[in-house]
């Protein structure tokens, strides 16, 4: 049969794209990681802990995470379509327009033009700026769904339209705001309705950003690489259709024991613990699906970074629901233990599914072996000690820490003032930053890696020979 | 069938999306921010004060300090009165927060001094010595704007005055983000209801400890004391304590509870212990006997 002329050029620019805006998230996070040890590494006003936070995360969510979305799904969008990409012209816009957006963001974030909102800090500008990007990206993707020339539609399709479609309610309601100038607008919203809203939209994002984008790239990538289908086509469909439901509900598990009504945080709560099962749904039809296939753990090294993704996955969906409890609330939150939970997602499984997808996308859009399979294995080794000593160190930490709040005299008074508290944290701190300098080299590794492909890689004679990751 | 109907499968994965969302997000409009809500004595921020709060974002503080008190009882004690839905009508946007590297500030108003504020904001490390707070002195060499600051009050339809206005003129970011501080959760007379009443007899348990002993305990003075009345007692911030003869219960109760409204923040997070500690501290050295 015939190939469509598929277009990889898109795929290859975003793929470059987010993996530098991927080695900016890293590298301001451990820039602000040192911060928190020793305030005298804050540059005031510009470099300060306050304002280089949110351009480490949106650099990570936004620059890294949706650039990565934007290059993968092109490139599945086209092969599960059996046809080219709907419009190059509008994708080749959309690819400028998310750079200008990207350095519009950390620019204003760094001059202190800031709306507060966690993973939502740009002010209403460059809103504006994210609403036409997604309805660019938007269109082309249900444009290159609708003239498909394959009637059934995959479950990564599902995952997409749904994201497409999640993200676009999410962003526009949370983005209402009254403008007071071009740089600084307030909320539509008032206290404990805008802290209501606001993390709808947060646990959300995560949901249609960070969940369904890359279980889309998990249901793709690992029956590709390991050659195998996906065990259950039905534990799919349930998983997918439970998901999409059940995650609106549990935004207020972030706002437990505040003045929100009680009854929207039991709701959040109930929702959170029953989502267990759909997350599981997707995690369980990974590993039956390598019924059979393990050797591939030992023989691909993709299949390593999908597997254990796809775990992290699974490990995150149970600390989630369990810190989603009222009691375990009570005890953990505003502690350190909730930034490593966030580095579990976003390093384990988001970044490792990431990694895991521009490898296997190598050969097809560069026309090249991979450099080298023993330095990606040195990557994939040098990311999961990164991200399980920085996650590991700051569980014990968060424990400590509460335990330490929490602690009383035997005549009621408190144990231990806040100072008392906070200095334990600091040899904690350097561990950590040490986790997140281990996932630093392994990200240079990984850029290392790719520009010696583009270098020096052994050309692929056909695209059907090209992943066989073997090493 | 959805499976092959991209249109049909993007309204089911919409309405599946918005079921959730209106009974969780939409709906609470009803109950929130309703006259059920309003506190009396909840008024909206100043001109001066919600400059502050705009510095606060601008910073970012929120990225290490919660403004919320759950009601809880390590929290009260340590914070204060927990923080109810009504005081927020005027937040926009809100600053809970979600991590407390620093702690939390939604009961901060009137706890210190202004004095206090402008020591610490200008060098943390001045008044608590392993803090990881950067220094913000900074903030005292900028001006505000007050035709811009007129502006964010006429969206924000909050009332103001012609005087209140010009009133700024001069005024600098340091001396909004403190009128900030003052505000934050000192609408409702928390401070005099919520004290910790003393109940019974109070008992020094230290009285008449030997001198080596109580030199031991003045590293708590320098730790908790010393940044507002001396190194060595001359004061400060604070007043002189050397010649200052309180009676020792009446001692323990102001170090405990605190000075309402400014004067001097409550050491109840010490512990009746440590307090009791300070206590025999203060009184032997504030009888000026033998200290440098």
């Amino acid at each position: 049969m015939e190939t469509p002329p598929y277009n990889y050029a898109i795929v290859r620019s975003f793929v470059t794209w987010s993996v530098i805006w991927g080695l900016v998230a890293v590298l301001v996070g451990v820039i602000v990681s040192f911060q928190m040890i020793e305030p005298a590494l804050n540059f005031p006003p510009y470099l300060t802990f306050g304002r280089l936070r949110p351009i480490h995360t949106n650099a990570g969510i936004y620059g890294w995470g949706v650039g990565v979305i934007f290059a993968t799904f092109y490139y599945i969008v086209q092969r599960l379509c059996k046809t080219p990409i709907w419009s190059v012209k509008l994708a080749k816009f959309q690819l400028w327009f998310f750079n200008a957006t990207i350095i519009a963001s950390a620019v204003t974030l760094l001059l202190g033009y800031t709306t507060s909102k966690e993973y939502h800090e740009m002010e209403w500008p460059i809103d504006v700026m994210v609403v036409i990007l997604w309805v660019a990206f938007a269109i082309n993707i249900i444009m290159t769904i609708i003239k498909r020339q394959e009637e059934q539609m995959y479950i990564s399709l599902w995952y997409m339209l749904a994201a497409i479609v999640g993200v676009a309610i999410l962003y526009l309601v949370n983005s209402a705001a009254m403008p007071v100038s071009l740089f600084k607008s307030y909320s539509a919203y008032a206290g404990t309705n805008d802290a209501n809203v606001h993390w709808w939209f947060g646990h959300n994002a995560v949901a249609m950003a960070l969940t369904a984008p890359p279980l889309a790239m998990f249901y793709y990538f690992l029956p590709k690489t390991t050659g195998v289908p996906i065990y259950s086509h039905r534990l799919s469909i349930i998983a997918f259709w439970s998901l999409i439901f059940m995650y609106l509900w549990t935004g207020a598990h972030h706002l437990l024991w505040t003045p929100v009504p009680d009854w929207i945080q039991t709701l959040a709560m109930a929702f959170s613990v029953m989502l267990i099962a759909p997350s599981w749904g997707s995690v369980f039809n990974g590993y039956l699906s390598m019924n059979g296939q393990w050797q591939q753990m030992r023989d691909n090294y993709l299949v390593k970074y999908l597997i254990l993704g796809i775990t992290f996955y699974g490990l995150q969906t149970l600390q989630g629901p369990m810190q989603a409890i009222r009691t375990f609330s009570a005890f953990i939150h505003y502690t350190d233990w909730v930034p490593a939970h966030i580095h579990m997602g976003t390093m384990g499984w988001v970044s490792m599914i990431a990694f895991a997808s521009i490898y296997y996308l190598v050969p097809y859009i560069y026309g090249k072996r991979v450099y080298s399979i023993p330095l990606a294995n040195l990557q994939f080794w040098l990311i999961l000690v990164g991200q399980l000593t920085w996650s590991i160190s700051l569980w014990v930490a968060g424990v400590l820490q509460a335990g330490m709040w929490n602690a009383m005299n035997p005549d009621g008074s408190l144990t231990y003032t806040f100072m008392e508290t906070m200095v334990e944290m600091y040899p904690y701190w350097w561990i950590r930053a040490a986790g997140g300098l281990i996932y630093f080299a392994g990200l240079l590794v990984f850029i290392y890696n790719l520009v010696m492909t583009v270098r020096q890689g052994e050309p692929v004679a056909t695209a059907a020979t090209a992943t066989e990751g073997r090493g | 069938m959805w499976e092959k109907r991209p249109i049909l499968l993007l309204i089911l994965a919409t309405a599946a999306i918005l079921v959730g969302t209106t009974i969780t997000m939409v709906l609470p409009f009803a109950w929130v921010n309703t006259e059920a809500d309003r506190i009396e004595g909840v008024i909206p921020y100043t001109a001066l004060q919600q400059e502050g709060r705009d510095l606060y974002i601008r910073e970012g503080c929120n990225n290490c300090h919660s403004q919320t008190v759950r009601p809880l009882v390590a929290e009260v004690l340590r914070y204060g009165d927990y923080s109810k839905s009504g005081e927020f009508v005027y937040d926009r946007p809100f600053l809970w927060g979600s991590k407390r590297t620093g702690p939390d500030l939604a009961r901060l108003g009137g706890k210190y001094p202004d004095s206090w504020h402008y020591k610490h904001m200008a060098s943390p490390r001045a008044m608590v010595p392993r803090t990881n707070m950067p220094d913000y002195d900074w903030l005292s060499e900028n001006p505000i704007d007050p035709a811009m600051i007129q502006r964010k009050m006429e969206v924000l339809g909050f009332p103001y005055t012609a005087e209140e206005i010009k009133a700024l003129n001069g005024k600098n970011e340091m001396d909004a983000m403190v009128a900030y501080m003052q505000k934050l959760g000192s609408d409702i007379p928390w401070r005099k209801t919520g004290a910790t009443a003393i109940v019974g007899e109070l008992k020094n348990p230290y009285a008449g400890v030997p001198h080596a002993q109580l030199e031991e305990w003045e590293e708590l003075y320098y730790e908790n004391c010393a940044a507002c009345h001396g190194a060595h007692h001359e004061g400060e911030i604070g007043p002189e304590l050397i010649g200052a003869n309180y009676e020792e219960n009446q001692l323990f109760e102001i170090i405990y509870n605190g000075i309402p409204d400014g004067g001097m923040p409550p050491f109840n997070a010490l512990g009746t212990d440590k307090v009791w500690k300070l206590t025999n501290v203060i009184k032997y050295y504030g009888q000026g006997e033998g200290h440098p």
